[in-house]
């Protein structure tokens, strides 16, 4: 499959994903969204990594996976912020019984 | 000769130890001691001045190099004093009528504080200090260390009484007024230093000469001879800078004498018969002098006749006789002008020695229409002041006579106008003169009781001066006796001859024929002292009138209004100027702009932190739309 | 590093420095004042030593050289020449003078006032003498700092106005000024980095065209002008003045002030000549403009203070005017005037700083009199003011007749109006002498004492000073004889 493929189809995920983050209100729905736009990254990743093993010609088997490492650290750190991100709306819902992010303008002024 | 210059800095030098003295010591001397130290200092330094002036009369000039006050790669200057036939002969003026005042003053000023006392001997001692650099010095930066040095002078003597505001305001005014002169003088000197790379004298007159070598324009001639001739106004009370120096009357009156009549107000005269190879080089500014001084002379004279303080019409005198002598510079008569600075300070000081002797009988009382009769009382004071009238109304053989009768006869060859306005002048003169003997010593006494009472002759220490000044006041002149009367009597033009010879190899000389000579002599003598005589029966039975003055003679009571001209024209509008700048300029132009820029920055933040709207999606969407901005500016550009 | 390399530019710079830092970790008020004190007058003895051992290259030689920041070319490298023995000589005299006229004063928090005050001192100290641009940049920063808190902390009513408006007016030249080292840092040597240098012998040296030079000669122009101050530059100055504790504005206006002329002859004419041929009569102008300007506002001022800081505006448009024409007399003038208008000044200071402790005013109009009581202080205040107004005899007349003199030679008109202000200021120094000191005392000033006899004897140095520069000015000619050698070569 050529590589382009992968590049519409990420490029379409990064755009929903950007376009729920702008309009959505609900924290849950925007938070969902950048893990949309992390993903949309990642298999990026993959699929240059893929393309970039395949052109040089290169015979190491291992050398095909140093991209894709970083993909691992994006869902490390993904799952790191969710479980941070989660707490944090929990609490929040807690105070205020709202998930609106437009709610959370406390810091004007 | 080489002896003498050994000790000539000693002239200088024991004045200013007298100084330092009597200023460290004036809270343990005694007033007999600081008197002692102020005079004693000054007549050794007249002795010395007698041996120095009986060695340079064999013609010959020295000069005396001490150190090197500047000495980098591009000016070099001495501190060099250069003693010749002129220089000797003004020392022997300001130590000889320096010592005589100083001992009047003892008793003079005996009344006051002894650290008051030590106070005023030592800024005379200083005075005395400062006008022999001028006169000694070997070029024009010493000269005009001295020059500044006696504006000093002045300005602390005549603010000695510092309680009186009055007093504050005249020394203030007439240290500012000589400061304007003194700028026109640094000028010049800078003027010379940039066209010659020097200021010694014997350079500069030579560079001069030799207009070939030194490449100095006739531009730079006129230019160099009017701006010191501006210097001369203020130190000499010439018009336009005149006005300080009847407000210096605030001053004690010895000051008055010795400072603001005999020495320090000579010192432009000095100056220019210093430069006249210069002056006499410069037609223009000689044509300038000439028509300054007979002004000024004209002007004070005026301005005099109606005076009713005795000290005001004897500084106007001053002012008219300073007119004179530069009326003798700007035709040439430089000899005259010398001899007249010589005669001067003879009657001059003798009269204000005299004026002082009657203030102290009178109490402190100035005004003339107060007096009368004293003649009575105060005999010495009478006859002395009587010959210092007659010298100064130029009757013969009284010393004005000669000096007066020198320059009129110089400006006669000049141009006849001149001489004209010159006797009408010295007609004026011999009037004020007698108006004021007569109001003063004739009459009958119209002053209080009290004052009648305490009317006493003054004592010795006043008297011996007065004397001395009046022998010198009738025989000064005797120097300068003309060709006419006596062939080789001019004994003063002879030993000057070899400090005027460049420029009377330059100007030709008008030898008048000597029957014109008698006649003009005549006429002066004669109308003068038909004005005399005029003055002295209308004034001797003077009554004092409510009389105000109307007319003309208001304009010239109130000294031509010069004051308040000055006042509107010049301080006004400067005092305004300052005050815009200050609260215009300053507060609103140049700190607004700065405070503008702070205000604009403020406004700016401001505004600019609207953006700040703490709604996540607004950050997101910016953020959103630089992104895109990179993107574009990536692709295309 | 240092070992036996250690020298007297290294003594003049480390021992304010190290004595500054000592002084915050002293407790006792009595105690931060001697140590001060103490330290004030080793960096003056130090400085004596280096100018008696002026031909000892061993001792107070050319130039000392460490790497410090070696890979972007600068290092710590400072010499001492003329003009840098006569500015730091200046430096060291004025600080224990400072210290001793101002013994009587308490401060809070006296250990941070003294200790600021000798960290200035050491930032003083480096930027007469460093030979690096990067150095000197960053010394002149440090002298800048300490200033600032010192006045905000310790200042009168308006302090933080007065200290905000000197902060931003200084800094905003200095960073002028660091776009222009960084500029001029980047045309010297070859293209890479390794040949960049910032030492002084790279920057006189480097070769700009003239399109360059005129836009660089601006920015670092306005950082020295700043400092001066020059007109329209100044305003800064007066409210600084007047705010600023007596003891820091005696450190500003009689040494501070001479970095801007100090920075103007060892980095301005030498690396934009042809910029300084084409702006100086601007520069010439201005001052001269400013010369009557403050000499006309000078005379509406009611307080001393203010009066004073215009006063010196005047002034330093002289030495302003004077450098640009760069004639070797007007130099000449200017080297010995930088010393006397320093010491002038101080002078001045402290006759104000001993009546506003006595009568708690600087108001002209509140005082008067003061002669009657205190005849002693108005005998200094006398002397000082004339010396002020360059009286023969005095030490400001050789300075000023000499920068006059230069002045003359590269226009005889500018001369003309900018001798106005010799008048000018004959009238407001009258006036305010006759105003304070003559006619009789009020209710106020009646109560005045004589001053003490070491406030005596502080006054009593700087009016011998005054004289024996004025009398005898040579020594000073003879010491910065080089300076002025090495910029009239330039721009012969």
């Amino acid at each position: 499959m050529p590589v382009y493929y992968y590049i519409f189809l990420a490029v379409a995920l990064f755009s929903i994903g950007v376009i729920g983050v702008l309009t959505r209100r609900n924290a849950i729905i925007v938070f969902m969204c950048v893990e949309l736009m992390l993903n949309a990254a990642n298999l990026l990743l993959v699929a240059f990594s893929k393309m970039h093993y395949q052109l040089s010609g290169a015979t190491n088997p291992h050398a095909a996976g140093d991209a894709q490492i970083f993909v691992f650290f994006i869902m490390i750190v993904a799952a790191a912020e969710v479980s941070v991100g989660l707490a944090i709306i929990v609490m929040m819902y807690r105070n205020t019984h709202s998930v609106d992010v437009n709610f959370l303008n406390r810091l004007k002024n | 000769m080489t002896n003498i210059v050994q000790i000539i800095w000693l002239i200088p030098f024991l004045p200013l130890i007298g100084f330092l003295i009597n200023g460290l010591g004036r809270n343990f001397l005694s007033k007999t001691a600081t008197g002692v130290i102020g005079s004693g200092v000054i007549l050794i330094s007249f002795l010395i001045s007698v041996l120095v002036f009986f060695s340079v009369k064999g013609g010959n000039t020295e000069v005396a190099h001490y150190f090197n006050f500047i000495n980098t790669g591009s000016l070099k200057v001495g501190f060099d004093f250069q003693i010749d036939q002129l220089s000797s002969l003004f020392l022997l003026i300001i130590t000889g009528v320096g010592f005589l005042i100083h001992v009047y003053s003892t008793s003079y000023m005996h009344e006051e504080e002894a650290k008051d006392f030590a106070k005023y001997f030592a800024y005379l001692n200083l005075f005395v200090f400062s006008m022999l650099l001028l006169v000694m010095g070997a070029n024009y930066i010493i000269m005009f260390i001295g020059w500044e040095g006696v504006g000093l002078c002045s300005y602390l003597l005549i603010g000695y009484w510092f309680k009186n505001n009055d007093y504050n305001n005249a020394a203030k005014k007439a240290f500012i007024m000589n400061r304007i002169g003194d700028l026109g003088f640094l000028l010049a000197v800078f003027w010379l230093l940039n066209k010659l790379g020097t200021t010694d004298y014997h350079q500069v007159f030579a560079l001069v000469a030799d207009t070939q070598k030194s490449q100095l324009t006739a531009f730079d001639i006129t230019g160099i001879t009017l701006l010191l001739f501006v210097g001369a106004t203020g130190k000499s009370a010439q018009i336009p800078l005149y006005t300080w120096l009847p407000d210096a009357m605030a001053g004690p009156t010895p000051v008055s004498a010795l400072i603001h009549a005999a020495t320090m107000v000579t010192a432009g005269i000095y100056m220019i018969a210093r430069s006249n190879i210069l002056f006499t080089m410069a037609p223009t500014t000689q044509g300038v002098i000439a028509v300054i001084g007979l002004a000024t002379a004209v002007l004070a004279a005026t301005i005099a006749l109606k005076q009713n303080d005795i000290k005001k019409v004897l500084a106007y005198s001053t002012v008219s006789q300073l007119g004179y002598m530069f009326l003798g510079l700007g035709v040439g008569a430089y000899t005259g002008a010398v001899f007249h600075v010589m005669t001067h300070a003879f009657f001059k000081a003798l009269l204000f020695l005299g004026a002082g002797s009657v203030i102290h009988a009178m109490g402190g009382e100035q005004d003339m229409r107060n007096m009368g009769g004293l003649k009575k009382y105060m005999s010495i004071t009478h006859i002395t002041f009587l010959l210092g009238c007659l010298a100064i109304a130029g009757m013969p053989p009284f010393s004005g006579f000669f000096s007066k009768d020198e320059i009129l006869a110089g400006a006669f060859a000049k141009n006849p106008v001149l001489w004209v306005v010159g006797v009408l002048t010295a007609f004026m003169t011999a009037f004020y003169m007698f108006r004021l003997y007569a109001m003063t010593f004739s009459g009958k006494f119209r002053g209080t009781h009290d004052q009648e009472h305490h009317l006493h002759e003054s004592p010795a220490a006043i008297t011996f001066p007065l004397i001395i000044l009046a022998i010198l006041a009738v025989i000064g002149g005797w120097i300068g006796i003309p060709e006419v009367f006596m062939h080789g009597g001019h004994r003063l033009e002879a030993f000057l001859e070899p400090i005027f010879a460049q420029s009377n190899v330059i100007a030709e000389k008008h030898e008048l024929p000597h029957s014109t000579e008698y006649i003009l002599m005549a006429i002066s003598v004669a109308g003068a002292l038909l004005t005399l005589l005029y003055a002295w029966n209308k004034f001797s039975k003077y009554e004092k009138s409510e009389e105000v003055e109307t007319g003309f003679g208001k304009v010239l009571a109130n000294k031509w209004y010069v004051d308040e001209l000055y006042d509107s024209i010049i301080v006004r509008p400067l005092r305004s100027l300052a005050a815009f700048f200050n609260n215009v300029v300053e507060k609103n132009i140049i700190d607004g702009f700065v405070n503008g820029v702070g205000k604009a920055v403020n406004y700016g933040s401001r505004q600019i932190r609207l953006l700040q709207s703490g709604q996540v999606g607004t950050y997101v969407l910016l953020m959103v739309f630089g992104m895109l901005v990179l993107f574009i500016i990536q692709l295309f550009l | 590093m240092f070992g036996n390399d250690i020298t007297i530019p290294h003594l003049l710079i480390f021992f304010p420095l190290l004595a500054g830092l000592i002084t915050f970790l002293i407790r006792n008020e009595a105690s931060v004042k001697a140590w001060s004190l103490v330290s004030a007058i080793i960096t003056l003895l130090i400085s004596l030593a280096s100018i008696y051992y002026r031909h000892n290259p061993e001792l107070s030689g050319l130039a000392f050289n460490y790497e410090w920041l070696k890979y972007i070319g600068a290092s710590f490298s400072v010499s001492l020449d003329g003009l840098g023995r006569l500015l730091t000589f200046l430096t060291a005299f004025s600080f224990p003078v400072i210290f001793l006229a101002t013994y009587r004063n308490s401060y809070k928090n006296a250990k941070a006032f003294y200790g600021l005050m000798l960290l200035s001192q050491a930032g003083l100290m480096g930027v007469f003498l460093s030979t690096d641009a990067l150095l000197f940049y960053f010394f002149w920063e440090l002298a800048l700092v300490p200033v600032y808190f010192l006045c905000s902390r310790w200042g009168g009513q308006k302090r933080i106005a007065a200290t905000f408006k000197f902060f931003i007016y200084t800094f905003t030249g200095s960073l002028l000024m660091l776009i222009g080292i960084i500029y001029v840092y980047l045309q010297t040597g070859a293209t890479s980095y390794s040949e960049h240098s910032f030492s002084m012998q790279a920057f006189h040296s480097v070769s700009l065209i003239p399109s360059q030079q005129n836009w660089l000669f601006w920015l670092f122009f306005v950082a020295f002008a700043v400092k001066m101050p020059i007109f329209p530059f100044h305003t800064w100055q007066p409210d600084t003045y007047e705010q600023s504790p007596a003891a820091v504005t005696m450190v500003l206006s009689g040494v501070m002030v001479k970095m801007g002329v100090f920075g103007v002859i060892r980095w301005l004419l030498p690396i934009f000549p042809a910029a300084v041929a084409t702006f100086d009569n601007v520069v010439i102008a201005l001052s001269v403009i400013g010369m009557i300007y403050a000499s006309l506002i000078a005379m509406r001022q009611d307080d001393l203070k203010r009066l004073v800081a215009y006063s010196s505006i005047a002034h330093i448009g002289l030495m302003s005017a004077a450098i640009f024409t760069t004639k070797q007399l007007a130099l000449e003038g200017v080297m010995i005037q930088m010393f006397s208008h320093g010491v002038n000044i101080i002078g001045m200071w402290i006759v104000i700083e001993l009546i506003e402790r006595q009568l708690g005013t600087r108001k002209i109009s509140e005082l008067g009199g003061l002669a009657h009581t205190a005849p002693v202080l108005t005998i200094m205040l006398v002397v000082i003011a004339f010396a002020n107004i360059a009286l023969p005899l005095t030490n400001a007349f050789v300075g000023e007749f000499m920068m006059f003199g230069g002045l003359f030679k590269y226009s005889m008109w500018y001369t003309g109006i900018a001798g106005l202000s010799i008048i000018l200021a004959a009238v407001y120094t009258l006036n305010m002498v006759q105003q304070v000191f003559y006619g009789s005392a009020n209710t106020l000033t009646s109560g005045m004492r004589e001053i003490s006899t070491n406030e005596k004897i502080i006054l009593g140095v700087i009016v011998i000073t005054i004289f024996a520069a004025g009398i005898y000015p040579q020594p000073f000619f003879d010491l910065t004889k080089d300076t002025v050698a090495e910029i009239i070569t330039r721009f012969k």
